[in-house]
């Protein structure tokens, strides 16, 4: 006899559930812990914020939006790349606002891909990009990259890999988990590799406000990009609106139009709540995002210090809001590694295979954390390595 | 170094080793500029915001508006001097509009505030006059919520 599980459709079931998912339930069951897994900001959303939304509630904004999202909404957000990038949209018809960038990148996929379509997908990576190529009928081919190349991914490699079925690119940067960046050189050159064999660019840009080495390329800025790119961001990581699971697409016209189509049957439009509160941040939020980013540097450069008192191999992140040391020294893998030090010392963190399998070997310490905490949590990680190295 | 006394203002409990790291500077150069600035008070003082009402100790703050006659040379300047000497005289700040100084006096209990006011400050020369206001309750102190609800509600691993 079938059972409901057998009656799954077999693409989701191929799919695997995210190691984040999974290592979640084993925190959850601990007490008192120092957690060092979680991937969002510590701040919550700044007040000005979050007032303009109650005060939008009382304004009477409960209704469904244009499928793009609200006119006033997507012109600043246009009005803002055009500033920090010099790139620019039509926003009636190249914007499209949507619930998080998750859902962005689901459409993206959805919209450009066939069946068999191949989509390069460096890694490690945010969990969601594979499980949406898949999703979407692609195939995804990862590109596993290396710390001894800065977690970088590099046109040699691209090459490699690339075949007539490869239809896009799919890059995260500043990357989670590593915290990665690529200079406007290094994307240049993938703008090449991109243009030679024709492929679309995925460009996640989440990340983008927290750089902290010189300032964050957009890659639909290079020449001849535009067109070519998918530009996703959001407001979940620059202004602290997580939970607002609100985002953004910029495309050329075709692009964005095929994924409203999805959008408009899917999911209709983003909240309009999360929506009226967007427009304020991006027109009064620069100032506490500086405030922040300032913040989130200084706690960087105490856990690259920390980890390198530790002893543990470690690249320095230049974005995001990630570190992500090397534990191979100890002889443990990932998951044991987190599991132990959870068990010994109440630290959480994140295994980094849970970002694929090239993040084996490494593990995903967020410091969106306040400095106490983060103190506290080395000084833990250090006492557990020491029985290990 | 704007940096270096913000991180300070917010928490001086920092060790200067911490705020090297964290300012990516060496240790001896974060060292004297912290010496520097207590020397030239930049840094005035290094304080505790304290939650009287919780430490269940009884305390009457007095926002007490006072006008005075500005005198000749020293303007409003001597007379403040004259009020902020006195100990139970916690901030002093010469304001623009309807008065010329605001004080913030603290007293154990609402008599002594009171005694304050018409035996000290409204007696002195050049004082023509005072509005008393007297504390109901302490929201925030110094950019710091004193009973801030507002908990960390983030799931402990998340994506």
């Amino acid at each position: 006899m079938t059972t409901w599980a057998d009656r799954v459709s077999p693409t989701v079931k191929a799919i695997p559930p995210s190691g984040i998912r999974r290592f979640f339930d084993i925190v959850a069951e601990t007490k008192g812990v120092v957690s060092l897994g979680v991937g969002e900001p510590d701040f919550v959303t700044p007040w000005h914020i979050r007032e303009s939304c109650v005060y939008g509630l009382q304004q009477g904004y409960t209704a469904y939006t244009s499928n793009y999202g609200l006119l006033e909404l997507r012109e600043e957000i246009v009005k803002n790349c055009v500033a920090s990038y010099g790139v620019t949209y039509d926003p009636r018809k190249e914007a499209l606002v949507t619930v998080g960038v998750s859902e962005a990148l689901d459409l993206a996929m959805r919209a450009i891909l066939s069946p068999g379509d191949e989509v390069l997908v460096p890694e490690p990576c945010y969990v969601s990009y594979k499980a949406c190529v898949a999703l979407a009928g692609g195939v995804p081919v990862t590109v596993p990259t290396k710390m001894a190349d800065c977690f970088r991914v590099t046109v040699a490699q691209l090459e490699e890999l690339v075949t007539p079925r490869t239809k896009a690119l799919l890059i995260g940067y500043p990357n989670n988990p590593t915290g990665a960046i690529m200079s406007k050189a290094e994307l240049e050159a993938i703008a090449a590799f991109a243009l030679k064999h024709d492929l679309i660019v995925i460009s996640d840009e989440i990340y983008a406000s927290l750089t902290y080495d010189g300032t964050h390329t957009c890659f639909a800025a290079l020449p001849g990009m535009r067109d070519r790119t998918i530009l996703l961001n959001g407001f979940s990581k620059a202004y602290a609106m997580t939970g607002w699971r609100i985002g953004y697409a910029l495309s050329n016209a075709d692009f964005i139009g095929a994924m409203t189509k999805i959008h408009q049957y899917t999911m209709l439009c983003a909240p309009i709540t999360a929506q009226v509160a967007a427009i304020e941040a991006l027109r009064h939020g620069q100032c506490n995002m500086l405030r922040m980013v300032e913040e989130y540097n200084r706690r960087r450069r105490l856990m690259v210090d920390g980890f390198k008192t530790i002893g543990l191999d470690c690249f320095e992140p230049k974005g995001a809001f990630y570190i992500f040391p090397s534990i191979k020294q100890t002889g443990l893998s990932s998951l044991a590694f987190a599991e132990e030090l959870l068990k010994a010392e109440k630290v959480a963190l994140v295994p980094g295979d849970a970002f694929g399998e090239s993040g084996e070997g490494f593990v995903r310490c967020s410091y969106a954390s306040s400095t106490a905490n983060l103190t506290e949590a080395l000084t833990r990680i250090n006492r557990f390595v020491k029985k290990y190295i | 170094m704007r940096e270096l006394l913000e991180l300070l203002e917010k928490d001086h409990t920092l060790t200067v080793a911490q705020l090297a790291v964290m300012l990516d500077k060496p240790q001896e150069e974060i060292a004297a500029l912290i010496k520097q600035y207590e020397t030239d008070k930049t840094i005035v003082k290094y304080q505790t915001i304290v939650n009287w009402e919780k430490a269940g100790a009884d305390r009457v703050t007095a926002i007490i508006e006072v006008r005075i006659t500005p005198q000749r040379e020293v303007g409003f300047d001597a007379i403040a001097e004259r009020i902020y000497r006195f100990p139970e005289v916690r901030s002093l700040y010469l304001m623009s509009g309807a008065y010329d100084l605001l004080v913030i006096v603290e007293a154990k209990t609402l008599k002594d505030a009171a005694q304050f006011v018409s035996t000290k400050l409204s007696t002195i020369e050049g004082v023509i006059g005072t509005t008393t206001h007297f504390m109901l309750k302490q929201y925030k102190e110094a950019g710091v919520i004193l009973e801030d609800e507002e908990e960390d509600r983030r799931l402990v691993v998340s994506p």
